[in-house]
């Protein structure tokens, strides 16, 4: 405090005498003066620091996320067997004389809304992918992509009410055993929300092959279809692979969606016309219910949410790898 | 002795120009299934929700009955939640740009807050949920209020703020810089005097942009325990709230037939929020970037 303080004072008369005595001094000497100040010199050390502390802060959040997690789902374990929790087929924590947690029906009904929001979303990503880059012309493109944007855009609850109130109506009529809740819509539809995700970034990669190599493949006499699926595409083949990593990962992590067409009975199977839970719609089960603090079930969140991190921290490493080890460098 | 069937080729070449004509015609079918979704998803809401659309909509509270449901508390909830998230998450996010692009010097430090940056952005919002339940509800005691709840999201798009100003910092050339340096200014003068300015724009677009995304955040809010039936206005920052995403939520969930409209409602309110913001993103790009 004090030391600020003399340097106010001391810029202000070194100010006064500047602006008094201008025109006496060379330009040589009002450099050295003006950078002797030092106010200035103690702004300039602390910046850097400040800045530092700011950029620290996403650095706490992520040892915030995986502390609590850690914490809280240590103290689960003090309730529940670390075996029962990750091999019990069940999920059965609201029985009134015995709590079931196995977590194996959780992550089923996530692998199944995965499975089909991949199913949907690769051949459409990596076909609208294609379609862009390699035959679209510039006015399309300029008309298609912020199309895509504002898909990108949508809430996710948007989504899930679209799920709920039109997709599966929708599919009853096809497919008559079907359930109001279940994997099949849910899954369906977040596939269309990950897909300009697949797509965006796969054109990307498309579109960073260099025109020198498709050029090269016309010349020999190839249609731009051949070019496009054994030339281009098999350059890009790690970006796209990325993609559809990075965009599994958002679906593992997708929320609303599933809570709201999905249903609340986590089943170990592969059924997806019945009724199911997948992790993340259980914490939000949990959390807009009235699970007192303290409990095994407050605490439950925090296992599944645990392992909902680690599931996705694997995606997005694997996309890291991917787009390192494969990349061809032009 | 021909070598080459004249025929056979022009058979071969017509056969697999055929295939490229209908492959095109499937990738163009392929990238209209996402507009057609897009097109229906609009169609629906809109045709559902336009009647339930009127100003009592905006003078109401929430309401077990259809007729009477408003969306007044969870509207200005979200301009409150907005409030705290904007300048928490803008300062956050263009502080830790600055650094990573003007002072952080290649080391392990550095590396490691760029790649924590990258894997932050990789994690489910629904775990940012967790993180501010046990962080801002419970330890700091913020309960579920507009605070709690608005740090909690301007964490979730921090990443995406600092990616955002990171490109836009990047984007100033390395010229203007050193003419800067070279009229003696010092590296601070150089960032808050030169680099900035031109660099506002595109911060502002990506930070607008990833804005919108926490207004139509659902998950974390679920998370940390915001209501979804509030009969008051917030009047301070730790009050409590609900936000529009919450509203269409718990509408959303209602068995009535009738809510559904209500949510679709809604979702056009929250669609019209998200519109603006977008378009204020768009005439700030527009308008104010500049090209070197």
């Amino acid at each position: 405090m004090g030391s600020s303080c003399y340097s106010f004072l001391a810029f202000g008369k070194g100010g006064f005498t500047v602006g008094q005595k201008a025109e006496k001094l060379s330009v040589q000497e009002l450099i050295q003066k003006s950078s002797g100040k030092k106010q200035k010199k103690l702004i300039e050390k602390m910046i850097p620091i400040i800045l530092l502390l700011i950029a620290s802060v996403s650095v706490l959040t992520t040892f915030g996320i995986v502390g609590t997690l850690i914490v809280e789902t240590v103290i689960f374990f003090n309730d529940v067997k670390i075996t029962d929790f990750l091999f019990g087929t069940e999920w059965y924590p609201f029985g009134n004389t015995e709590q079931l947690f196995g977590i194996l029906p959780l992550v089923a009904g996530t692998l199944k809304v995965t499975g089909i929001a991949v199913v949907v979303a690769v051949p459409f990503g990596i076909a609208s992918a294609i379609f862009l880059s390699e035959y679209a012309t510039d006015k399309t493109r300029r008309i298609i992509k912020p199309i895509l944007e504002v898909l990108a855009g949508v809430p996710t609850i948007v989504y899930g009410f679209f799920a709920l109130t039109f997709v599966t109506p929708l599919l009853q009529q096809f497919i008559p055993g079907l359930k109001i809740f279940n994997a099949l819509s849910p899954g369906i539809v977040v596939g269309v929300m990950i897909l300009p995700m697949i797509a965006s970034l796969s054109e990307d990669a498309m579109s960073s092959v260099p025109n020198s190599i498709r050029e090269g493949a016309l010349a020999m006499g190839s249609t731009k279809l051949e070019v496009a699926l054994r030339v281009v595409l098999p350059a890009a083949l790690s970006g796209i692979m990325a993609s559809v990593v990075l965009a599994v990962s958002r679906a593992i992590g997708e929320t609303m969606i599933v809570s709201l067409a999905g249903g609340s009975t986590p089943k170990f199977d592969l059924d997806v016309t019945e009724s199911i839970q997948t992790m993340t719609a259980y914490i939000v089960q949990v959390s807009s219910g009235d699970a007192g603090y303290g409990t095994t079930i407050y605490y439950s969140i925090y296992a599944v949410g645990f392992t909902l991190f680690l599931f996705t921290l694997l995606m997005n490493y694997l996309a890291h790898v991917i787009s390192k080890k494969y990349r061809e460098e032009y | 002795m021909r070598y080459v069937n004249h025929e056979a080729v022009v058979k071969k070449m017509n056969k697999r120009l055929m295939v490229n004509g209908i492959f095109k015609t499937i990738f163009f079918a392929a990238t209209l299934f996402a507009l057609l979704v897009l097109g229906v998803l609009f169609y629906r809401i809109i045709s559902q929700g336009v009647s339930y659309l009127t100003p009592e909509f905006f003078q109401n509270f929430g309401s077990r009955v259809p007729e009477k449901a408003g969306i007044k508390a969870a509207l200005i909830g979200s301009i409150w939640l907005m409030c705290v998230v904007a300048p928490v998450s803008i300062i956050l996010g263009v502080g830790t740009a600055i650094y990573l692009e003007e002072y952080a010097t290649k080391n392990k430090l550095n590396d490691f807050i760029r790649m924590n940056i990258s894997n932050l952005a990789g994690v489910p919002s629904v775990v940012f949920g967790l993180l501010g339940l046990t962080i801002f509800v419970r330890a700091l005691a913020l309960g579920n209020s507009i605070l709690a709840a608005g740090f909690t999201m301007s964490l979730l798009i921090l990443p995406v703020i600092i990616v955002g100003a990171q490109e836009a910092i990047r984007a100033v050339p390395q010229d203007v810089r050193e003419a800067s340096y070279g009229m003696g200014a010092t590296k601070w003068q150089t960032i808050i005097n030169i680099v900035l300015p031109s660099a506002i724009p595109g911060i502002l677009t990506g930070a607008i942009l990833a804005l919108s995304r926490a207004v139509g955040e659902t998950a974390p809010l679920v998370v940390i325990g915001i209501p979804v039936i509030v009969h008051f206005l917030p009047d301070n920052l730790l009050s409590q709230f609900t936000a529009l995403p919450m509203q269409i939520y718990d509408w959303a969930k209602r068995p009535q037939e009738a809510f559904q409209y209500v949510a679709s409602a809604g979702i056009l309110v929250l669609m019209g929020f998200l519109l603006i913001m977008n378009s204020i993103a768009i005439f700030i790009r527009n308008k104010f970037s500049k090209r070197y």
